[in-house]
């Protein structure tokens, strides 16, 4: 979920390795994994389960520990830890589950969780699911479905996207959170005046993902949920003649976003906030993570993505949802199985959430009495929300998302203009990744 | 008769001696020990260059997921298709890299000849200078990367504060790596400070090892600086010339750490696309395309294949005339 650009020496080592192993190794290993995935469950006994992370940054690799020597306390089971950096374990995830894969795995929910899935990488848990379920909300449960109907995933927390701001700053300056897409213009234009930068940005190289969390939410509000899901699973046309609206909506945003954004990291965008030079930014509850000074934490608020046409209102919710997943290939399926049906108790949550308090619970049984401010606004919001989305990336093939659609919409903000000439470049690449 | 006979049979004595090593080169153990040392690097060779390289040519025809082999879908000529008909970032990336190799060769390359000609010239301090100069060749170009991206950061950097063009809502913001007009630029003056310390290290071995009499004879017939350096000191180092245009075309072909660390990670940033990041881009990630990442290595294949073939014809082609 901290989707830093944690960017080293080894990263893009590993990153190259992994690149010219999984050219390599692939064919090799796909035969492997083919007759393992069919007979499964065989090793089951040990005492011991692996457990591959991705929690490379320093919160969420503590959470990870914690959660791992509460199982092994509760359990006695003893859990072997291989954590790699966050930005390479989603790189090399494919490769990863075709080689030598840990039992328990960290992942997201819906598409990415759901294409593993179909490629026989993932090993059902439809009996770990009739343990856990009751502690679970029906659109939790849909995200670790795969589209075979099996169960494949175990969500352990989300967290909403949305326009984060300063109270004390909007207090000075009496300013209102926008329900609305006048008043949200309206407001803009009012920091600006007062000498602001009124959206704070920062989607430089790697952070170009950033971006998608304003279209989504454009193309939720003006067009709805079913159309947008559709275009993410390559089923609507890039050229749709709706999605001229999302690109006029955000060109009327564009005059008022920070300077010098596709140079910038987010984690420097929410820095501006911070500092109180810029007025919002739209992103999600993970912006937490970058403050080191806790007692800003208290003076952080969000409002919700302000409506546009009235018929979807803001029935829809981003909350992208992390969790883990049994591999294929898994060692100790039993074992594996087991800790899935525990991490999927109020307790693991409870556990997670008390090292790392930039998340929300997936479980409805999780414990909120210690939640912060923000935390109870993102679970309510969450919890009355007809639709939740994932993300931009993680609702769609995220090669088409980061080959494609991200470059696309950072060049285009460069010069915004009707955005036509922008989507017809994006569908014409469309067909080569939505075959299958 | 006996007198020749002695003769013959004394040169005959005398001879076998030289004759007798030819037949120790032929012995078993030694044909072995050649065959192993010819043939674990040719074998290696095979393995790890050309069976991946032909391997990479055939994919480049397929479509695949990187998932199992069945997935593999046979599509002939599409990937290359659309590439050059439907893939914005590949033109700009092609011209990237040409503009790369020209930058190279006229601006870090003549500075680093220049420095290492006036270091070579027994000044003060001269080895001072020339560990300044090189240190940046001894660190990684990743390393380079990280070093720049604090130089360039438009809000905290270096650069932008010495400016005062740090202020986003001010007058003058400079985004060196996020304004596609400016960024490849940017990353050329990082590639530059290390490249200048390559070839001038490389020019000063062999500056030193240009006899001194050419020197010498040189002043003596009257030639001065400008005349010595170009008409007896250049020809003479023909061999060190030779390498640095091979290293500087090198060097532009396989581009790419640097600006993978300044992108962000990503190659397809906008004024910095380069052939190298978009093969990294698709066959990397989750969800690769190694067929149509091959076809884009192919490309790049073919144009370095072009690019050294034109060199060594040429090259030859001087030599024998020579």
């Amino acid at each position: 979920m901290s989707r830093g650009p944690i960017t080293d020496r080894r990263t893009l080592l590993r990153g190259a390795i992994g690149g010219a192993g999984l050219l390599l190794a692939s064919p090799a290993l796909a035969a492997c994994g083919k007759s393992n995935a069919s007979s499964s469950g065989s090793g089951g006994g040990g005492s011991q389960v692996t457990f591959g992370s991705d929690g490379s940054d320093p919160t969420p690799r503590k959470a990870y520990g914690a959660l791992t020597s509460a199982y092994t306390a509760a359990s006695g089971m003893q859990v072997r830890t291989n954590t790699l950096d966050h930005n390479t374990f989603a790189q090399q995830i494919t490769a990863y589950l075709q080689g030598t894969p840990e039992d328990v795995v960290t992942w997201f929910a819906g598409y990415r969780m759901q294409f593993f899935a179909q490629k026989n990488l993932l090993h059902p848990i439809d009996d770990v699911w009739a343990q856990i379920g009751g502690g679970f909300s029906d659109a939790a449960k849909k995200l670790s479905l795969g589209l075979d109907g099996k169960a494949y995933f175990v969500p352990l927390y989300n967290y909403p996207w949305g326009v984060f701001y300063r109270k004390s700053l909007f207090a000075a300056k009496g300013y209102q959170p926008a329900a609305d897409w006048d008043s949200f213009v309206a407001l803009c234009a009012q920091m600006k005046k007062d000498g602001l930068s009124p959206l704070a940005a920062g989607f430089g190289g790697g952070d170009s993902w950033t971006n998608l969390g304003t279209f989504d939410y454009l193309n939720l509000r003006i067009n709805g949920y079913d159309f947008h899901m559709q275009l993410m699973g390559g089923k609507a046309a890039w050229s749709d003649p709706r999605l001229n609206a999302v690109m006029d909506h955000w060109r009327q945003l564009s005059p008022y976003l920070e300077a010098g954004a596709s140079g910038r990291k987010w984690q420097d965008a929410a820095q501006s906030v911070f500092d109180k030079k810029s007025g919002m930014t739209v992103t999600g509850l993970f912006m937490g993570q970058a403050i080191t000074d806790e007692s800003l934490r208290d003076d952080m608020d969000f409002f919700a993505f302000p409506a546009i046409d009235p018929t979807h209102g803001q029935d829809a919710v981003e909350a992208p949802t992390d969790g883990f997943v049994l591999s294929a290939k898994a060692k100790h399926v039993d074992a594996g199985k087991k800790m899935l049906e525990w991490i999927g108790t109020s307790a693991a949550e409870t556990v997670y959430a008390g090292v790392d308090p930039s998340n929300v619970g997936a479980s409805t049984k999780a414990d909120t009495s210690k939640y912060n401010a923000l935390q109870q606004k993102s679970a309510q919001m969450i919890a009355s929300a007809k639709y939740i989305t994932q993300f931009g990336d993680r609702d769609s093939d995220p090669g088409f998302i980061s080959a494609v659609v991200e470059p696309g919409f950072a060049q285009w903000l460069a010069s915004p203009d009707d955005g036509a000439s922008t989507l017809k470049k994006i569908e014409s690449q469309r067909s080569q990744y939505f075959t299958s | 008769m006996a007198l020749t006979a002695d003769v013959t049979g004394k040169n005959a004595k005398a001879a076998a001696p030289r004759r007798r090593p030819r037949t120790r080169v032929l012995s078993v153990g030694d044909k072995l020990f050649l065959a192993v040392l010819i043939g674990v690097p040719l074998l290696a060779l095979l393995a790890f260059v050309w069976l991946p390289a032909l391997a990479s040519v055939g994919i480049s025809f397929t479509q695949w997921d990187g998932i199992g082999l069945s997935s593999i879908h046979w599509v002939g000529l599409q990937n290359y298709k659309n590439i050059f008909t439907n893939y914005p970032p590949f033109w700009p990336a092609v011209e990237h890299n040409v503009i790369w190799m020209v930058f190279t060769a006229l601006v870090p390359t003549p500075a680093g000849i220049f420095l290492a000609y006036q270091l070579d010239r027994k000044i003060r301090f001269s080895r001072v200078y020339q560990m300044a100069i090189f240190l940046p060749v001894v660190l990684s170009t990743a390393v380079v990367g990280f070093i720049w991206e604090i130089v360039y950061d438009p809000d905290h950097g270096l650069l932008n504060s010495v400016l005062g063009t740090n202020n986003p809502s001010g007058k003058h913001y400079i985004d060196w790596l996020g304004d596609p007009h400016l960024n490849l630029w940017a990353v050329l003056v990082a590639s530059a400070w290390r490249h200048t310390g390559y070839v001038m290290i490389l020019y000063l071995a062999g500056l030193k090892s240009v006899d001194p009499s050419l020197r010498e004879a040189a002043a003596i017939d009257g030639a001065n600086g400008r005349q010595t350096f170009l008409r007896v000191i250049v020809p003479a180092m023909k061999p060190i010339n030779v390498t640095i245009i091979v290293v500087t075309v090198m060097e532009s072909l396989r581009a790419f750490d640097m600006v993978y660390v300044l992108s962000g990670n990503n190659g397809s940033k906008q004024g910095l696309e380069l052939l190298s990041l978009l093969i990294t881009n698709n066959t990397v990630g989750e969800s690769p395309r190694p067929g149509y990442g091959s076809a884009l290595a192919t490309v790049l294949l073919v144009v370095s294949l072009a690019a050294i073939v034109t060199f060594l014809v040429q090259n030859f082609r001087k030599e024998r005339q020579a």
